[in-house]
């Protein structure tokens, strides 16, 4: 295992700029998550490291070295794709010991089959170890396709939303096993994802892109409570961040254009009267959907709450966060 | 029509469409039939007319398709007995048996000069393909276009330059030209069709693979060649039955060293007679290897090794 960094890298398709000057660092042991929407270059920046792209401007260092003229071999990288990618003509014991098997770790065989055999037990896959990798169920397939980055001792573990395509229950089982492989082994993993829950349970760090660029890099918690932007406070909580003109409520810093209401972050009783729209009984939490002068808003509420549709109920901000025009944070 | 389509067909549709398959295949198979069953007929039997389907069967004609006889005066005859079957088959004429005919030596040559033309316009075309496929080639377009080019007319229409050319280059008469010559004309249909298949095979195999610490040269031929296998095996059918049956060329450019079976089985008529059953004998044996060939790659043939393992 080793440290990553990438210093002011950029790449282009074209015209399209997918990373635009990412600085990053992946410290020993850490897991990185990078979150993001679709197009915002979480993939490119996997792809740059593995070295499967290569950047325009920008060094890309792993252990300490530069490794922007390394192939992706010689980089010792092992990355797990979103679609799987296992080798269709290949069993699944072969597809495991493939990377083994390279020219770069010939690996003996005996070496090979206690291996194999080791993660195929951890990812509970030893009774298919004789199957085509195309006879699998997807869960399956995924968890091949982690095994195969597990066989082997890499600088950094690559992983493209690799839990994506799974329903909830192997994907909350997998999330578990990745956090446990990764205390257990240590590993420096840089994880892909546009999943919040995947970003909070599992990362030490989390990066997110706007567009190509690192907006902010921090521990989940500060990049939930504190938040550079607009933009960047949207990208986690669930339900969403209220976005609310500033002036909704009073009491807003000089320049604030918005003001953002985590769900969690609006006290009921006193302050602003708003209509009940819709009551969400979720089992666990129940969520109430106000409107107060035409904006919506979503907070949460008591579980077995007596609130009806047309109900009214005062609210007010507690702990809110302003953002001026541009979205970036004031206060 | 949609309301239809996705119906199990009825079984009055089954029989009158394999009523129909098998009417088919009996009007293709039936020059076959009458080549092999006229190979196993006497000279007599092969020309009476009306035809006879039922007859007494011989060798005779495998015999002569692979020996030269001569007339023997009638002391000669007596003097020598004959002491194989095959020198008795011969002996009903009251002719001996001179020495092998040149059959062997021709299908031979069809076979170096089919399969090895065959090998090389799938392993170039394979190479070329996945050039095409992946890389950034300039006037990538422009270059598959001139390929497919070449097809744009009837080879033999090119017969005299290519006369010329392999006599100024002692190419004619030689294995290596008519492979050459065969590769030219294949190597296009090869590039086209294993591009189609090679686009086919998504690129996260090879980039999964170059991970997996292997160079793009040992991706591609672990990882993508065995995906293409389907692909690779009917080019090479298609580029063997054209090297294996062509004609033209081969009357026009080899007479003797390389000559191959197409333009040489025509002449056995010559010896001796109208010996169609000689011919017919030597057309059924051309036949096998084409036929093996297509039999042992009919499972590279069958679609689906590499459906399920991306997901889209």
């Amino acid at each position: 295992m080793a440290e990553v960094a990438l210093r002011r890298v950029a790449k282009s398709f074209g015209k399209t700029v997918a990373v635009d000057d990412v600085s990053l660092s992946v410290a020993d042991g850490a897991f990185v998550v990078l979150l993001g929407p679709t197009g915002a270059g979480k993939t490119t920046t996997l792809r740059l490291i593995s070295g499967l792209e290569r950047p325009d401007r920008g060094e890309i260092l792993i252990d300490g070295r530069v490794v922007n003229n390394e192939t992706p071999a010689q980089r010792n990288v092992a990355m797990v794709f979103q679609q799987y990618s296992l080798y269709p003509h290949l069993t699944v014991r072969d597809n495991l010991a493939f990377p083994l098997k390279s020219p770069i770790l010939k690996t003996p065989p005996a070496e090979i089959a206690r291996k194999v055999q080791e993660v195929a037990e951890v990812l509970h896959i030893a009774h298919k170890l004789d199957n085509r990798a195309t006879a699998l169920s997807g869960g399956e397939m995924q968890r091949v396709s982690i095994g195969r980055a597990l066989v082997r001792d890499p600088d950094i573990y690559l992983m493209d939303e690799p839990l994506s395509s799974l329903d909830a229950k192997l994907r909350a089982d997998l999330r578990i096993e990745l956090k446990r492989i990764h205390a257990d082994l240590g590993a420096t993993l840089l994880y892909v994802t546009h999943d919040q829950i995947e970003a909070m349970t599992m990362a030490t760090h989390v990066g997110v892109l706007d567009e190509g660029r690192l907006v902010q890099f921090g521990s989940p918690r500060e990049i939930y409570e504190d938040p550079v932007s607009l933009y960047v406070a949207s990208r986690l909580g669930l339900p969403r961040i209220n976005a609310l003109p500033s002036d909704l409520f009073g009491g807003a810093p000089p320049g604030a254009r918005t003001i953002g209401l985590r769900p969690e972050h609006i006290s009921q009783g006193e302050g602003k009267t708003c209509t009940v729209q819709r009551v969400e009984h979720l089992g666990d939490q129940t969520r109430l959907h106000l409107t107060l002068e035409g904006h919506d808003i979503v907070t949460l509420t008591d579980v077995h709450t007596d609130l009806e549709p047309g109900d009214a109920i005062a609210i007010q901000p507690r702990n809110p966060l302003f953002f001026d025009a541009s979205g970036a944070r004031i206060a | 029509m949609s309301a239809h389509a996705i119906t199990e067909p009825s079984s009055r549709q089954k029989w009158i469409a394999g009523i129909l398959v098998i009417g088919y295949a009996l009007i293709t198979i039936m020059p076959m039939i009458w080549i092999v069953m006229t190979g196993f007929k006497s000279p007599a039997d092969a020309i009476s007319y009306p035809p006879k389907v039922v007859f007494e069967p011989t060798l005779e004609g495998y015999v002569n398709l692979f020996t030269t006889r001569t007339r023997q005066t009638d002391e000669f005859l007596a003097a020598n007995p004959p002491e194989t079957w095959y020198e008795e088959i011969v002996r009903q004429y009251d002719m001996v048996i001179a020495g092998p005919s040149r059959y062997g030596e021709r299908f031979l040559n069809s076979v170096i000069i089919g399969f090895g033309s065959t090998f090389l316009s799938v392993f170039l075309g394979t190479l070329a393909a996945y050039a095409f496929s992946r890389f950034k080639v300039p006037l990538k377009d422009d270059l598959l276009f001139f390929i497919l080019s070449t097809r744009m007319m009837p080879p033999i229409a090119v017969a005299i330059p290519i006369f010329l050319m392999f006599r100024t280059l002692g190419l004619s008469d030689t294995h290596l030209g008519m492979i050459l010559l065969y590769t030219a004309v294949n190597i296009s249909l090869a590039v086209w069709l294993l591009k189609g298949f090679i686009d086919e095979i998504p690129r996260e195999y090879e980039e999964a693979a170059l991970i997996d610490g292997y160079t793009r040269f040992q991706a591609f031929y672990k990882v993508v060649l065995p995906q293409a296998a389907t692909g690779i095996a009917s080019t090479a059918i298609f580029c063997l039955i054209f090297s294996w049956n062509e004609y033209a060329f081969a009357v026009l450019l080899t007479s003797g060293t390389a000559q191959t079976a197409p333009p040489f089985i025509p002449t056995i008529i010559g010896v001796g007679g109208q010996d169609w059953p000689a011919v017919a004998a030597g057309a059924t044996l051309f036949l096998i290897p084409v036929v093996v060939f297509t039999v042992l790659l009919r499972k590279h043939l069958l679609r689906g090794i590499t459906f399920g393992a991306v997901r889209k």
